[in-house]
């Protein structure tokens, strides 16, 4: 077994695993109960999927510019991933479509109840 | 075909599964918010297919496509969720 074909059965592994996680969010996507569940699932694909598959791009390329080229696709990747997930979170609580029964603890809510109140206090004194 | 051959195969069909599935909860979402997640899904799972595409045919042009797609596949979530949450004081 050569040097190449080692490196053909490492990209192949992480290729699997990359598209393993892919699976895990789509099924998580088609089972889960409410927007705030099928969020964590659908993130899988985003940042550790898209890490192993570049990894197993990385290994079959010959020319360091090739490799060059995956570290802002990653970094963009990462940098962007989270200001929508965030953006969707913050609709979906604030729209309630979130399923409060199955919510173990909601620390949002507090927050939200002083910023009201502060607002309320700081109306009266003007 | 060899094992190798078969190997790719199989990834390129749990691929297809995952991105069928996206699909599916973007046509059945209750809520716009249940298709927009599902589209950043779908993205995802398209950059990751370049990928396994280029692994295969052993070229790198999908590179410029992965890294446009990585860089503004937020920007129609960002959008859509700003409208929906009316509630924005700001």
């Amino acid at each position: 077994m050569s040097l190449a074909d080692a490196l053909d059965v490492a990209s192949l592994v992480f290729l699997a695993l990359g598209a393993l996680l892919s699976l895990a969010a789509g099924v998580g996507l088609a089972r889960f109960p409410d927007p705030l569940s099928r969020m964590h699932a659908a993130t899988k694909p985003q940042i550790a999927g898209l890490l192993f598959v570049l990894i197993a791009v990385g290994l079959q390329s010959e020319q360091w510019g090739t490799v060059a080229m995956l570290f802002p696709i990653l970094l963009f990747q990462m940098l962007t991933a989270p200001v929508s997930a965030h953006m969707v979170g913050r609709a979906a609580y604030r729209t309630k479509h979130l399923r409060r029964d199955l919510l173990v603890i909601d620390e949002l809510s507090d927050a939200v109840d002083r910023a009201q109140r502060e607002r309320a206090s700081g109306e009266k004194r003007t | 075909m060899t094992i190798l051959q078969a190997s790719f195969i199989a990834v390129g069909v749990v691929f297809f599964v995952a991105a069928a599935l996206a699909v599916f909860r973007i046509v059945r979402g209750p809520s716009i918010l249940d298709r927009m997640i599902a589209t950043d899904m779908l993205v995802a799972t398209l950059i990751c297919t370049f990928a396994a595409e280029m692994v295969y045919s052993g070229h790198t042009r999908s590179l410029t496509i992965m890294l446009i797609l990585a860089m503004v596949a937020f920007i129609a979530t960002v959008a859509v969720t700003r409208y929906v949450s009316k509630q924005d004081p700001s």
